[in-house]
């Protein structure tokens, strides 16, 4: 695991470092779904020919083919932000009763403190749920060396190994010497129905199997090196894993250290001995009390945080606060909210539906901005596809006040199957998709409706209009969102119709596509100061110190989307 | 240039802005800058809903050995902001005695420099004070700008390095 002087010096962050670590080690598969803070594995990936990698069109999809690959033979990875493991929570559970042939990592990138996700679990309770090793890495450095040892316990276990990483591991960059890739492992498939077929009978038999699995990962957990005692001062010994141990290494690199690599099954024998030789233990961990829950089920008696550090990040000046046992001094400090860009079509139809005065469902991505002041006009986000499926039961008890939108990766993601609930179950009304021809929030990755894949090839494309007809919608139709009055009349006349139908709000992403037109030319002597225009929210709008409206030219694409809204004619088209 | 860091000594730099002013580039460069000079390096951010024009912040330590990828509140030993509110929001993080660049942003300002080249700008006057050489720092823009933006953005930090205070 040394560096090697040969060897190349790179600058990773720890989602590279997975990327580059598993390419070394053979990898030969790769699925995700993107998603921050974890979309950069596939991407690290998609550079590498010897690697077969895709976005697939959901998480669940992504698992299924990445695990069958496996089991067909070869080395492969699955990577998700944690809400999107749950999407695959259904394959995730019976994988670990089917085992796997070649190494299988489920890598698992959690978000605590929410920086851009709907929630902040903690994804460390699903590898115990799933009874599935947990390796979590503390640093980049330790995620590209961790994921040679995952792919051993995976084959030499014959289990789905989950390598469980945060926000602070995956987009922290750490430089280390990089390698060569070894020659992959190639597996036979071997055809057992008992094995790989999950009807109740063999289920029942494989789950039998998996607990025995579990036992004999218990006793490779009290000896593996990836769990690391190191004594020093004995008055304090911290039990941590993850970057909890780094942040408690800064705040008292004099005590020592149980530092958990492989964190379930946990390593009882091991934690007490540790604590037989320290004074008082002290759990450092991030989020939900898994390690502490583990500590008093050995029976060991430990220190832990107060309870209102299970909400949010930790930080490095909070460990010898958790040390006093002092509670979390909540400071949320007000950050800068982000924006829909200069020229975004979301923004054209946003200004609409707040005008109709609508009741939106919205779902994940950039449109989710349009909850924000001063749009204020998106009412609901639960998680990807629920922008339709809330539509449906909003409309079911509101009426015809209610419009669903969703993104066009979303759709393909989860608004296929909501959009045929809704013809199946005879719902009217309007679904909108806001389609910018991107995954625009995660950093512009592809999908099937942009026609291009992972490797920036041209691939297959979803006709956006042809599914949804298929789906079963009554009407669909296209548009462009910054033709505002045109978009008005036809949501207008579609609202009231007695039909399932379909609006496609096409306007490409404005983060990807970057040309500009001119921007419009601000006469100030017809300005009334009525600010209508900063209703729209755009940033390239500002009031000025004389109280008059400023427009930036340097960030205005000159969609004059502000002109249509203008009455008194003070902004005008160049 | 003399340093007055000794090389076990983990140095603190906080960058901070909004989305689109280049302030993960600027502590990609020093970054690299460090790894020249034969540093421990951790670099911290959040990417995601930022890149919209929200809060960017980047920490940067470096060392012999560097523990925590965050920096503590109250020890950065630099603190690098090209917009002022972000500035008011991460000062906490300056240690005391620490040094803050804001007046490098104006001096931008009167020397007249284009707001696309304010981070190289204000790197290069951070560079006056970090124990780096210089061939080292024109390795890192080398490294991390196009071959397009290396000339403009060199030209624009040696300016920024050279200027006499």
């Amino acid at each position: 695991m040394g560096d090697n002087k040969n060897s190349k010096i790179s600058f990773l962050s720890g989602n590279e470092a997975v990327a580059q670590g598993a390419y070394e080690e053979g990898l030969c598969f790769a699925a995700s779904y993107p998603g921050t803070p974890a979309s950069e594995i596939l991407e690290y990936l998609s550079r590498f020919p010897e690697v077969n990698s895709q976005w697939s069109v959901n998480e669940k999809v992504a698992f299924e083919v990445a695990l069958a690959s496996a089991i067909a033979g070869r080395r492969s990875l699955y990577a998700s932000k944690h809400v999107g493991l749950n999407v695959a929570m259904d394959p995730l559970m019976t994988s670990a009763y089917m085992g796997i042939n070649a190494g299988f990592l489920v890598v698992s990138c959690d978000d605590p403190g929410i920086h851009s996700s709907q929630n902040e679990q903690d994804n460390r309770l699903l590898a115990k749920f799933a009874q599935i090793p947990l390796i979590e890495p503390a640093s980049p450095k330790e995620a590209r060396d961790f994921v040679g040892e995952a792919f051993k316990v995976s084959e030499s276990f014959d289990t789905p190994v989950m390598l469980r990483m945060t926000t602070r591991v995956a987009h922290t960059k750490e430089n280390m010497s990089i390698g060569k890739r070894k020659e992959p492992v190639i597996k036979e498939f071997s055809n057992v129905i008992e094995k790989y077929v999950m009807v109740p009978r063999n289920a029942y038999r494989r789950h039998i199997n998996l607990l025995e699995r579990m036992e004999r990962l218990k006793s490779f957990s009290e000896k593996t090196s990836l769990n690391r005692v190191e004594y020093q001062d004995k008055r304090i010994g911290f039990i941590t894993s993850g970057v909890s141990y780094l942040y408690a290494k800064e705040a008292y690199p004099e005590a020592s250290f149980l530092k958990l690599g492989f964190s379930f099954p946990f390593p009882q024998q091991k934690a007490r001995m540790f604590a037989s030789q320290v004074k008082e233990v002290y759990v450092i961990e991030e989020l939900e009390p898994f390690l502490e829950e583990e500590l008093r089920i050995a029976g060991i008696k430990c220190k832990a945080k107060h309870s209102s550090y299970r909400i949010g990040e930790l930080r490095p000046e909070d460990i010898p606060q958790i040390v006093k046992g002092k509670k979390k001094k909540e400071v949320v400090a007000p950050t800068r909210r982000p924006v829909m860009c200069a020229g975004c079509g979301h923004r054209a139809v946003f200004s609409v539906l707040k005008k109709l005065r609508l009741i939106v469902t919205g779902d994940i991505g950039c449109y989710t901005l349009g909850a924000l002041p001063p749009l204020t006009s998106l009412h609901s986000c639960l998680c990807m596809g629920s922008g339709i499926t809330f539509f449906e039961g909003f409309r079911k008890v509101l009426g015809k006040n209610v419009v669903g939108v969703i993104g066009d990766s979303t759709f393909v993601h989860s608004g296929i199957p909501a959009l045929i609930n809704l013809s199946y179950n005879k719902t009217n009304g309007v679904v909108i998709i806001l389609d910018n021809n991107t995954t625009a929030m995660t950093g512009g990755q592809p999908h099937p409706a942009t026609g291009v894949n992972i490797k920036g090839e041209l691939a297959w494309k979803l006709i956006l209009e042809e599914i949804c007809k298929a789906c079963g919608a009554d009407n669909v139709d296209v548009v462009n969102p910054h033709e505002v009055k045109l978009f008005r009349e036809i949501l207008e006349r579609r609202l009231d119709a007695e039909a399932l139908s379909v609006i496609i709000a096409r306007a490409p992403c404005r983060a990807i596509k970057r040309e500009k037109n001119n921007p419009p030319i601000y006469l100030k002597d017809k300005c009334k100061k009525c600010f209508v225009c900063l209703e729209l929210g755009c940033p390239a709008l500002n009031k000025n110190e004389d109280g008059f409206i400023i427009l930036d030219t340097n960030l205005c694409v000159g969609c004059n989307l502000c002109v249509e809204f203008c009455k008194f004619g003070a902004l005008v088209k160049s | 240039m003399k340093t007055t860091q000794q090389k076990n000594d983990t140095l603190n730099i906080v960058f901070g802005g909004i989305g689109g002013q280049g302030v993960l580039l600027a502590s990609e460069v020093c970054a690299w800058a460090a790894i020249y000079e034969g540093y421990h390096v951790k670099k911290s951010e959040v990417h995601g809903m930022a890149q919209r024009g929200g809060s960017v912040e980047s920490h940067l330590r470096f060392g012999k050995l560097v523990w925590s990828p965050l920096v503590p509140t109250g020890k950065a030993d630099y603190l690098v902001c090209f917009h002022s509110e972000e500035h008011d929001r991460l000062k906490p993080f300056l240690k005391k005695g620490g040094t803050d660049l804001l007046p490098a942003l104006d001096e931008a300002r009167r020397l007249l420099i284009n707001p696309r080249y304010l981070n190289v700008f204000v790197l290069g006057v951070l560079s006056r004070s970090l124990p780096f050489r210089e061939n080292n720092w024109v390795k890192a823009i080398k490294m991390v700008l196009s071959k397009r933006l290396f000339a403009e953005n060199l030209e624009i930090f040696l300016k920024a390095r050279r200027v006499e205070r």
